[in-house]
């Protein structure tokens, strides 16, 4: 059992504030995923949580106890970092085994220990052998496996992901989850890929220049950004963001881009969703919602193919809209080749709007069809 | 015209082939990716192109010509690191001047203006003329980098892995920009990477580098959907190809027991085969012949990727994100017979080639 509470954590460096007000709830057996850029404050969160970083003002609670004047050794919460800090010297075996050696337990309960989570993380072949004669990854499950073995209330992972290959990556990413799942330990997770958080998490927690932007499901963070910062971090390819402007149009609304004569037609119900009082509104389409027609079609705006990226399941194709460019996601070999015409719309189900001066989504939601 | 030929090249460090035999066209104008794992051989390649090292064995051709005898400055290639080689202390324009500055070159200062401003309108660095490099953003070093490289105007471009570096949404930025560049200065570039990604949507041929050995030039759709074995298969394509045990029967193969049977391409002296299928053709539907429990949900927003387990064995499907997924729910499958790969897991070898 462990909840982890964060209030009002505020830590600054001199006058510049590395986390600022962060008020967050992890609760018992969640994975957390804290996601942001380099210097957004999420590695300093995580280290205030071990311990291993004093904070300015807040509480941390764990089970409702504040842990601040506990050691990090007393807060019953294991640390993976990304370099795998396992003792050359020692095997694979007595790494695990290390945690455990403090204790008084008996050999045969060590023993028990070690196994028990050398076989839920599949090493078990490799207990003999010492860190420097294994591959990245095993290396990274030894590491796990040490954090593991005292069956701590709370795994705390700073990017652990960060130093293997996209291969091995993609494989830790479900092998953890499983590892999670079997041991429901409270796990909060760091890391800069939108990918693994979105993949892995329960919830995520986005940051940015120390200031909590978002926490939601990783549906939630997708499909409802709180602002343009969410938007453009969670998602590849980024999303699409352009200046635009709603008018009545007869029955229905007219989204139309300051910078290019184009213009579309969206429900009416957007007229009274987008009232951002005199602060511009700022579109945002991910390349998925951008519907695209080989042929002219009413509603569909002419547009020129200027990149295509094939990614063997999909292509990513690149598209001069006047002078803006959008990106769309297409099946593959949709979009013929560089140069050809193509006749896309944005689907208003998937269209989101912003305040083009704070950034803040003004969450309309909208029907599909216009049309 | 710059096409680039290695003959039977050889290059070995101690014992190690670093590269292994390698007979490779890079034609002119084209956008060349070699796409290997570390120590596949791949930055040698691009060194031996550059005249930083010499080969043991076999010839390189630059533009017809065997260069063998040419130092790495009169190779007129130019190399762009992974690592931005700028001079911090100089300012954006003399970064880019100075490959123009040296003496084997004498160009005048009118000339010298014209190619450092051309360069820097193409790659969008004008208001950034005046700044010293250390002022600069890892996106807009690498810009510079490339600037450095293009007032050259070498007969080819070679880049080592150019955007590991940066960070995911500048590397997807930078990957259109410079595919863009490509095309615009219609010049020859050869671009190593081990990220698959990089390669499928960038080059206009792939050449697929395991330890030394050349496994298969083609188009990033042949090389994704024509693996030829079963290194190209697992390497190319996120999430990896699925590869399963497969058991042949005369002109089929049955899967999972037999609760799936495909036709085989080719004929077979293999009594069992290494069957690839990658997630987006395994079809998550109610009437699939395969029966699975979900073992994984992974959410990637635009779609979902969740791993199956049938019996001990795991593999991956994609499916529409809007569909209920819950993990050790029963649900069926069936794998797209056009879709499946054949690999004899005795050589690894495709059967249809």
């Amino acid at each position: 059992m462990a909840e982890i509470i964060l209030r009002d954590i505020e830590k600054n460096f001199g006058s510049a504030y590395v986390i600022r007000k962060l008020n967050l709830t992890i609760k018992d057996r969640e994975f957390v995923v804290l996601l942001g850029p380099s210097g957004c404050g999420k590695t300093t969160t995580l280290r205030a949580i071990a311990g291993l970083e004093e904070i300015d003002t807040g509480d941390i609670l764990i089970d409702g106890k504040p842990v601040q004047n506990l050691e990090a050794g007393d807060r019953d919460i294991a640390f993976v970092f990304q370099l795998f800090a396992l003792y050359p010297h020692l095997t694979a075996y007595e790494n695990i085994a290390f945690p455990l050696r403090a204790t008084n337990e008996s050999k045969a309960d060590v023993d028990r220990k070690v196994r028990d989570v050398a076989r839920s993380l599949q090493i078990e072949h490799l207990l003999d052998k010492r860190p420097s004669s294994l591959a990245g990854g095993d290396m990274q499950r030894v590491a796990i496996g040490r954090a593991l073995v005292r069956r701590p209330k709370a795994m705390l992972m700073d990017e652990p992901m960060g130093a293997l290959d996209a291969k091995l990556r993609e494989e830790m990413r479900t092998e953890l989850k499983r590892l999670h799942l079997e041991n429901e330990a409270t796990t909060v997770y760091v890391t800069h890929d939108q990918v693994e958080a979105m993949s892995m998490a329960d919830r995520i927690a986005i940051m940015n220049e120390g200031i909590l932007q978002q926490v939601g499901t990783p549906d939630e963070v997708y499909h409802d950004p709180a602002n343009l910062f969410v938007a453009q971090f969670v998602g590849s390819p980024v999303m699409n963001i352009l200046q635009a402007s709603v008018q009545p149009d007869g029955d229905f609304a007219r989204v139309s881009f300051d910078l290019a004569d184009v213009g579309f037609t969206y429900p009416a119900a957007l007229l009274s969703q987008v009232q951002a009082g005199g602060d511009g509104l700022t579109l945002g389409i991910r390349p998925e919602g951008v519907e695209l027609r080989r042929e002219a079609a009413p509603g569909f705006a002419a547009a020129q193919v200027q990149l295509i990226e094939p990614l063997g399941a999909f292509d990513i194709v690149d598209l001069k809209l006047g002078p803006n460019t959008l990106r769309a996601r297409t099946k593959s070999g949709f979009a013929g080749k560089i140069g050809d015409a193509l006749w896309l719309r944005l689907d208003p189900a998937q269209t989101h709007f912003f305040n083009a001066r704070t950034g803040e989504s003004l969450h309309v939601r909208l029907a599909h069809g216009a049309n | 015209m710059a096409q680039i030929e290695f003959q039977s090249v050889t290059k070995k460090f101690g014992t190690n082939r670093a590269l292994d035999d390698l007979t490779l066209s890079v034609g002119d104008g084209e956008f060349f990716v070699l796409l290997g794992p570390t120590g596949a051989g791949k930055t040698t390649a691009l060194r031996l192109i550059a005249g930083l090292d010499m080969p043991d064995t076999g010839a390189i051709h630059i533009a017809g010509d065997d260069v063998h005898d040419l130092t790495a400055a009169e190779r007129d290639v130019a190399l762009v690191f992974q690592y931005y080689s700028l001079y911090p202390r100089y300012t954006v324009r003399q970064n880019l001047e100075f490959p123009l500055k040296s003496k084997i070159h004498s160009f005048s200062q009118a000339e010298i203006d014209d190619r450092v401003n051309q360069a820097a309108k193409t790659l969008r660095i004008t208001h950034l003329m005046d700044r010293k490099t250390d002022r600069l953003s890892g996106g807009e070093m690498q810009r510079v980098s490339i600037g450095r490289a293009i007032v050259r105007e070498p007969r080819a471009f070679l880049m080592d892995e150019p955007l590991s570096n940066l960070d995911a949404k500048l590397r997807e930025a930078l990957r259109a920009e410079l595919k863009e560049l490509q095309i615009r200065l219609k010049a020859t570039f050869v671009f190593v990477t081990h990220d698959q990604v990089e390669a499928m949507s960038m080059g206009d041929k792939v050449g697929v580098l395991n330890n030394g050995k050349l496994v298969q030039v083609g188009t990033p759709w042949e090389i994704y959907n024509r693996p030829r074995d079963l290194f190209v298969a697992s390497f190319v394509g996120s999430p990896s190809m699925n590869l399963l045990p497969g058991v042949v029967s005369g002109d089929e193969c049955s899967l999972f027991g037999a609760a799936q049977v495909l036709k085989l391409p080719a004929a077979t002296g293999a009594a069992k085969l290494t069957i690839g299928i990658r997630a987006e053709d395994v079809a998550v539907v109610p009437d699939g012949p395969v029966q699975a429990v979900i073992h994984d949900v992974e959410n990637h927003g635009v779609e979902k990727i969740v791993t199956l387990r049938v019996g001990d064995q795991l593999l991956k499907a994609t499916v529409p994100s809007q569909m209920q997924t819950s993990v050790d729910a029963a649900v069926a499958f069936r794998i797209d017979p056009d879709k499946a790969h054949f690999f004899d897991p005795a050589t690894g070898q495709n059967l249809i080639f």
